[in-house]
Order: C-alpha cells, then structure tokens, then sequence
C-alpha cells in the first residue's frame, strides 16, 4: 500500500515545485511524475503477479464501513495505462506546453491533481471516496480542456463537458444511493443474489449505465467527447482518451463484478450500446477533417468494442458458460489497456503534427512523413494498431472478442452473437480506412499549404514517450504471452473462475507468426531495395501519375474526397452537410466546395432543442417585471394557491 | 518414424510449390481462356513468370515525393499473404499450421496487405492513385461482412474456429441440409473473391483507362523489383483466397499424392471458371458495385440463417 500511496502523493504534488521555480518547472513535474508512475507501477505489477492485496482501512475515520481503498487485480490492471500515459503525457508537455500557449504552471497543476485523482479512482472501495475522485477528476479535466479559454470553441467545448459530466454524476450518486440502500453500507462490493432481477435492481442498472456511459463516451450519450478531446492540449487530450473515458468502464467492469446473477438483458444491452458506438463512431470519423475530432470518435468506436467484449462476457456469465465470459472479459479488458496504448499514442503523434503545422485540419497538411519521420513512424504504429491489424497489440484484444463471438455463435445457445461478429468485422474494414485516410492524407504525398511544407520534426523530448508507448504495442502485439497471466488474475475478480489463457494456448504461435512475418518483410524489402541501385538513376524524379508529371499538390486526393464514398453511402446516419456553388454560364465564377459531418447527436438534435426550449423560457420574460411590488404579489399568489389546495 | 517423415516432406514441398511457384501460372491461365473465347490465340501461360523475371533485373523509378512506405505496400502485402497462406488449408492434404481462432488472424492478414498497399499508393500524391485508393477501402468494408458471415455458418455448420476443419468438411455435400448453406457461402465468398482480385465484373485488370480503375490504378507507380513483388502478389492472392472456393468442394481421397493433384485440378477449373466469367460479363459501373457485394453479403448470411433452422 505504501508503494500506491506514494504514488498517489507524488502525482499529485508534481504541478507544486514548479510554481515556485523560474525554470525548469515542468522537467521537474515530470520527473516526479515519472518517480509517481514507477512506484504505482511497481505496486500494480505486484497484485497482478499474484502478491498480497493490499488496502487502507481507516475505521475511526470512514463513515460506517472500514475499507477506503483497495488495490485489488482489476485496480491494478486500470492503474497501470494511467501512470503511463500520465509519465508519458507529462513528458510531452515539457516542450508541447510552453509559455507561449499560457498558463503552463497551471496546466502542469491540474495535469498531477487529474492524475492524482485518477490514481485514487481506480483503488476507491468506499462510495463516498469513488464519488468524491470522479468529480475530482470530472472538474481536474474540465479546467485542462478549458485551458485555451480565449477560443469560443473551446469555451463551448469545456461547458458541454461540464454539463455532460455532472448529469452523469448525478445518475452516479442516485444508483449509489439505491445501492447503499440495499447493502447497509457504504462499502463496494458484492450484491445480494436476485438483486440484479429486481425492479430495484433494473432502476440502478440503469442510471449507473446512464452516469458510466456519459463518461465513457458510449454513442448516444457521447456528445462531449469529440469537442472537449479536439480542444484540450494534445497531452490532456492523450490522457482523457487513454484513460479518463475508461473510468467509465472501470465502474461498469466494477457492478459487473459486484453482481453475482446478470439477467441476459443485461449483456445483450452492452451488444446492442457496443455496436451502435463502434459502428456509428468510425463512421462518423470518417467523415471528420479536424485530426483531433476524427481520433476522439475513434475513441467511442474502441469503447463500442470493448463493450462488445463486456457483453459477450456478461452473456457469458448469466448463461454460465465460462470460457465465453473469459474470452468477452479478457477482450474487454486487454483492449481497455491496448486502446490507451495506442490512441495516446496517436493523440500524441497528432499533437506534434498539430505543434509543427498550426493546424488540426487534415486538409492542411501533407508529406509531413518527409519532414517528420519519427512522428509519421509513431503515427503509423498507432494506426497499424487501432485498425486491429497483425502483428500489433489492437489485434490481439479483437482477436479474444472474435473467438468469444465464435464461441458463443457455435453453441447453439446463442446464434445471435453473429451479429458481434459482422460488427467486428465492419468496424475493422471502416477503422482501415478512416485511418488510411488519417496517414495518407497527413503525412504521405506533397504538402497541400506553406505552413505543411515548413513543418520540422518534434523535439526529442516530444519523441520519447511517443517511442515508449509504440514500443509497448508492439511488445503486447508480438508477444502477447507476457500479459497472459496478469490478465487472468484481473479477469478472476469477474466472478468468472476459468482463466483465459487456458483457452489460448496458441498465443506463442502468434508470436512465432509476427517474427515470421517481420522477417519476410524483412527479406523481401532486402531484395526489393537492392534493384534500385544496380545502375545510377536520375534523383529526382517526379511521380509519374499517368504522364501529368508536376501535378499541383492540390490536385491530391483530399481526405474528404478519400471518404466521400463511405460517407455517402453511410449518408441515412451521418446527414453530410455539402456547400456547393453552382457553377453557370460560359466564364464561370470561381467555386468553392465543402462538406462537413456535424454530430447527429450534439447538433441535429440536442443544440436545436435546447435552442428551441429557450426560446420557449423567454416566453416567461413578461412575469419578470424587476419591480418588487409584483414579486411579492406573486408570493401572495402562491401562499393562497397552496391554502387553497390544502383546504381541498 | 521415417514412415512419417517422407510424407511430411512431400507435404512441405507440394505447399512450397503451390505457394511460391505455381501462382503465376493462375494469371495466365484466365488470360488464355479469356483469349481462346475471344478467338486469340493470347499471350504464352507462362507470361507472367516472364514478366516477373525480366522485372526482377530492372532498376526500380522512385518518386521524389514517395518515402519508405511506398516500398512497404509491395512487400507487406506479399509477406502478409506468405504468412496467411501458411494458416489455409491446400485440398485435403494436412494442413501445415490450424489453431482455434486462425480464421480471424488470416482475415487480418489480408487487412494488413490492403492497409499497406492503399498507404503506398497514397505515397504517390498522385490523384489516380488516391482514387484507387478510395475505391479499395470503401469496397472492401462490404466485403469484409460477407467474409465474416460465410466463416460465422461454417463455423457453426462444423463446431469449429479453425480454418483448416472448417474447409476441410467434405461431409457438408452429403449431408443434405447442408448443402443449400454451403451453396450460398460459396455464392458469396465467390463474389468476395471476385472483388478482392480485382476480376471482372468489378474491375477490370486489363482496362486501359485509369479512372475506372481500382486495383491496378494504386500501383501505377510502382516499377522494377516492386512492381514484381505487386504482380506476383495479387497472383497467390488468386490461390490463397481460391483455396477457400476451391476446399469445400473437393472430394476426399484416399491417398495424400491424390488430394494434392485433386486441389491444383480445382484451381484450374476456377481459373477457367473465372475465365469464363471474364469472356461473358461486362464489368459493372462504380456505383453498381456495392450492390453486387452487399449480394454477397447477404448470400452469406442467409447461409448463416439457414443454418439456424
């Protein structure tokens, strides 16, 4: 406990010596940061390789139940992507986050406190300290994507998120509260058997969904993701997506432990929310310019398919088939660590892209991979793995929900779970080429503007842990016996006794097919980059492209254009908004074009109704007089309705 | 236990030769149909190995705009192929590699070389080949599905996650009700195979005119060395996801020497078959193809529907 109180000490005090410093400030964060993420590392690794659990109990001080935190396997498989991505992310802002954006002392405040909070989240056992760490976190990360505050865009963003996140708490406090209700205490923990069938029950269920969900970003109810991710820093951004999102699923993964009987609709509600979210959200990253936005959708696709994988565990575990609920449950929680692995990496990536270009529309850019080859490669690593492919460590994690899909559909007990396999399958297709698009219209190719073809490589601070986290995917992707045992232990905390890797047996031959086919690729490009110098060849040669040789930059394939196909055909969901000028006569004005994909959610219906209902409210205008005299006529009013209505 | 081995070997060395040095021949044999129905007398069968060996001594043109990922198209597709034909089952001869869940991981392995080539082309800056590009990514999201459901009902049809049980049932043709379901994934996965290699009616190999393009627009730019590894590429690509068509629908026999000839019978045939295809239809308009894939999608799963029943 010592190691994860030191930890939790360390974060949050990281932000403190730099405000009384002149220089060097944030080194020093980040150095306390990284000293924060090694002893809570060290403390996470100990409980997941099978060592004591330890805990805090304070009985004089904790309000009617002993235990304040526990650091049990699931605390410690959720604590470990937030160290990282914090030492990382914090490492990053040391050059990201400099004077000239504003307030970095402050940034660097919020940066440790978030963590801090979020460190305390993860381990919390009493509901009075979960709830007091969400908000915590919730305000932490409100003042972080606010910290552009001169921007109205930003402004709206940090406000949506605001709203967004105490609705959520709200549902939070009123599910504890039924929860306590029921247990007779404030201790987390396992629920009585045939609670979960109850119309209590059902009641809870659902407000914990509504106030896990809005944190999660789950798609109907995801609408402060994309603003609030594309106006944070870069870091912050990393660290939301990463991780504050999946708090969110660490208190779903937490109520699916504490209950012993999940009725089947449960699970089948984790499918049906997974694969709208994982559908809809690449989807609707298909069709965004904005690189930040377009990641912060990818965001809700990966939370749509780990609740796939939660879902087919949760079938799994009312049905009592056992190697299901350990495939749904080791996908779901493997891809939880896989997904803040590589989107912080590419928030990352992004941002240094972002840094050297000035822009976040993807438009903008172009053969950036020349003038950064670093970030394009971590960019590249990044994308490799969030589309699932082999051999990185997204496949891995999808490969878990795959065979849970398959097993389920095998059994004759529940064929519809082809459905998790089509979605899988289609969420893959369209992730390849959103993130095609993402690559090769940002870094491959010419430079479309000046401001693209004057970017220069990010500073080797910025570098580092861009390099780390790739390294970790490709170790998790290539050899993904390493993590095999630490995920049994945090998939044993499920209620679900059969561990996974029992089940995977063959995880070594996937390590043995990744070297395979690295060294294919290996030889093959050996041989392949031979030919070229067997006889000297003109250096610069342009690309050939049919013969128009010195096409215009602009004359590339846009990401717009690149996705127009998709976008259109998926047009019955995403509603593209077009400007188009008619172009008329025989010398025709110049004309512009331009389409956009505005949220369905957020700006079709929340923005016109809310509009609508204010408009509505001013109606009311006319009783607000501002003379006194009628304000007190009103509470005369009042008073003699309700005499009234008490007489009768 | 050298009873054992002498098979082993002969085994290793009929998939080395059906993977390294038979694809090309595929090519060339639809090309020849393709010119025997139009009355030509065509270019040789062996064409393509020709082409390849001449292009294996050519210098290579690279763009000034391209980088290292131009390269990477080329050689991840062909690695990824090399590794995912490892996992496919050639025939009824033993299978070389079969683990539960391997389907999922050779599917992903032609995701990979379909990342790598959209990226390569996109490394161009050409807008021809960003065209392509488009093309590729958004046709192959509705032939992803279609793949999934075929695997899905044969999974259930066999109890099975592993590739090589799943196409290795010859006890489906028999087995009378599940002869329909077999029969439809094949209509489906033929139409996935027909788009994935780039045939006719969904694209036109031997078109002259880049705008109707799909596959071959992406790799307009590619020369020497790397156009050799292109074109060798999309021929085991013809044999790896051929081999899927061609399993379920062969008979098992008695000795290993027989299955073997039994599978390059097969994939013969489907190169005469894709041969006939390509003399008798025209290729469809862009805006025709999703209709056609979302058919093979919906063939798949009422494959998977009827299996239900």
């Amino acid at each position: 406990m010592s190691l994860y109180l030191l930890s939790l000490l360390l974060a949050a005090g990281s932000g403190i010596p730099g405000l009384f410093l002149r220089r060097r400030g944030a080194e020093v964060a980040a150095g306390l940061m990284t000293a924060s993420a090694l002893a809570g590392i060290g403390a996470a690794l100990g409980v997941l390789a099978g060592g004591p659990v330890p805990s805090l109990r304070l009985p004089a001080l904790a309000l009617t139940s002993p235990s304040l935190l526990v650091l049990d396997a699931i605390a410690a498989w959720f604590l470990i992507p937030v160290l990282l991505l914090a030492a990382c992310g914090a490492w990053y802002g040391v050059r990201y986050w400099e004077d000239a954006h504003g307030h970095p002392r402050w940034v660097r405040l919020v940066f440790g406190g978030l963590t801090a909070a979020l460190i305390l989240l993860v381990a919390a056992a009493h509901t009075w300290l979960f709830l007091l760490a969400w908000e915590a976190m919730a305000i932490g990360a409100f003042f972080l994507v606010s910290t552009e505050d001169r921007l109205p865009e930003t402004r709206r963003a940090a406000w949506i998120y605001l709203v967004s996140t105490h609705t959520g708490t709200l549902c939070l406090i009123g599910a504890f509260a039924l929860l306590a209700g029921v247990a007779g205490t404030w201790d987390l923990g396992a629920l009585p058997r045939g609670f979960a069938s109850s119309r209590l029950g059902t009641q809870t269920f659902l407000l914990f969904m509504v106030g896990f969900g809005l944190k999660a970003g789950v798609m109907p109810i995801h609408i402060w993701l994309p603003p609030a991710h594309a106006a944070a820093p870069s870091h912050v951004s990393a660290l939301m997506s990463g991780v504050l999102i999946k708090m969110g699923i660490l208190g779903m993964v937490r109520l699916i432990a504490w209950v012993p009987d999940p009725p089947l609709w449960w699970g089948a509600l984790f499918l049906g929310l997974g694969g709208v979210s994982g559908i809809l959200g690449v989807a609707f990253a298909l069709g965004q310019h904005d690189l930040k936005r377009l990641l912060a959708y990818h965001s809700i696709e990966n939370i749509g398919i780990i609740l796939l994988g939660l879902g087919l565990g949760l079938i799994g575990k009312s049905t009592g088939q056992s190697a299901l609920a350990a495939l749904g449950f080791a996908g779901a929680l493997l891809h939880v660590l896989n997904h803040s692995l590589f989107k912080g990496l590419l928030f990352l990536a992004g941002g240094s892209v972002v840094h050297a270009t000035g822009t976040r529309n993807l438009e903008r850019m172009g053969g950036l991979a020349k003038a950064m080859p670093w970030t394009s490669a971590a960019f590249l690593t990044g994308s490799w793995a969030i589309c699932g492919l082999p051999p990185l460590n997204g496949f891995v994690s999808e490969w878990f929900i795959y065979l849970g899909a398959f097993r389920a559909m095998a059994g004759a007990r529940w064929p519809w779970s082809v459905g998790v396999l089509a979605a899988l399958a289609l969420i893959g297709a369209l992730a390849l080429a959103c993130f095609a698009k993402a690559y090769g219209t940002a870094f491959l190719g010419t430079p479309r503007t000046p401001a693209a073809a004057a970017a220069h490589e990010a500073p080797r601070m910025m570098l580092l842990p861009m390099a780390v986290l790739a390294g970790a995917c490709v170790l998790i992707g290539v050899f993904p016996m390493v993590i095999a045992s630490a995920l049994d232990r945090a998939i044993a905390g499920l209620g679900q006794a059969l561990p996974a890797s029992s089940r995977l047996a063959h995880l070594p031959l996937v390590a043995v097919l990744a070297l395979t086919l690295a060294l294919l690729a290996l030889g093959l490009a050996r041989w392949a980059w031979a030919g070229r110098r067997s006889e000297p060849v003109p250096a610069e040669l342009p690309t050939w492209d049919c013969g128009y040789a010195e096409a215009l930059p602009r004359a590339q394939y846009t990401a717009s254009s690149f996705a127009d196909g998709l976008v259109t055909g998926a047009r019955w969901a995403l509603f593209p908004k077009v400007h188009e000028a008619q172009v008329q006569g025989p010398f025709p004005e110049p004309a512009r074009f331009e389409s956009h994909v505005p949220d369905l959610v957020l700006d079709r219906v929340l923005d016109p109704a809310f509009r609508l209902g204010s408009r509505g409210l001013a109606l009311l205008h006319v009783f607000q007089t501002g003379q006194l005299p009628v304000y007190l006529l009103y509470v005369l009013l009042t008073l003699l309705f309700l005499l009234i209505w008490m007489v009768v | 236990m050298s009873q054992a081995l002498v098979p082993a070997l002969l085994n290793l060395l009929f998939r080395a030769f059906v993977v390294l040095l038979l694809p090309p021949l595929i090519p060339g044999l639809i090309t020849k149909i393709k010119a025997w129905m139009a009355g030509r007398s065509g270019p040789p069968v062996l064409q393509l190995y020709y082409d390849l060996a001449k292009l294996a001594r050519k210098q290579a043109v690279f763009s000034r705009t391209t980088t290292w990922v131009f390269l990477a198209g080329p050689v991840g597709t062909v690695a990824a192929l090399l590794v995912a034909s490892l996992l496919i089952p050639l025939g009824h001869t033993a299978p070389l590699l079969a683990f539960e869940g391997d389907v999922i991981l050779f599917a992903y392995l032609l995701g990979l070389g379909r990342f790598l080539t959209v990226l390569s082309a996109l490394d161009t800056g050409s807008a021809f080949e960003g065209m392509g590009a488009a093309r590729e990514v958004s046709f192959s999201a509705l032939a992803e599905p279609a793949l999934f459901f075929g695997f899905a009902a044969l999974a259930r049809a066999t109890g099975s996650l592993s590739l090589t049980p799943m196409l290795q049932s010859h006890g489906m043709w028999t087995a009378g009700h599940l002869s329909g379901p077999l029969m439809l994934i094949l209509a489906g996965w033929g139409i996935v195979f027909l788009a994935e290699n780039s045939r006719i009616p969904v694209d036109d190999p031997n078109t002259h005119l880049e705008l109707t393009m799909i596959h071959e627009v992406m790799v307009l730019d590619h020369s020497g060395r790397p156009l050799a590894l292109i074109l060798y590429g999309a021929s085991l690509k013809l044999v790896v996801l051929g081999a899927l068509l061609v399993d379920p629908l062969l008979p098992v026999l008695s000795k290993g020497w027989l299955n073997g000839l039994a599978f390059l019978g097969g994939i013969t045939l489907l190169a005469v078959v894709v041969g006939l295809v390509e003399s008798t239809t025209a290729r469809f308009r862009m805006n025709k193809v999703p209709q056609f894939l979302v058919a093979g999608v919906l063939a798949s799963a009422f494959a998977f529907l009827l299996l239900l029943v």
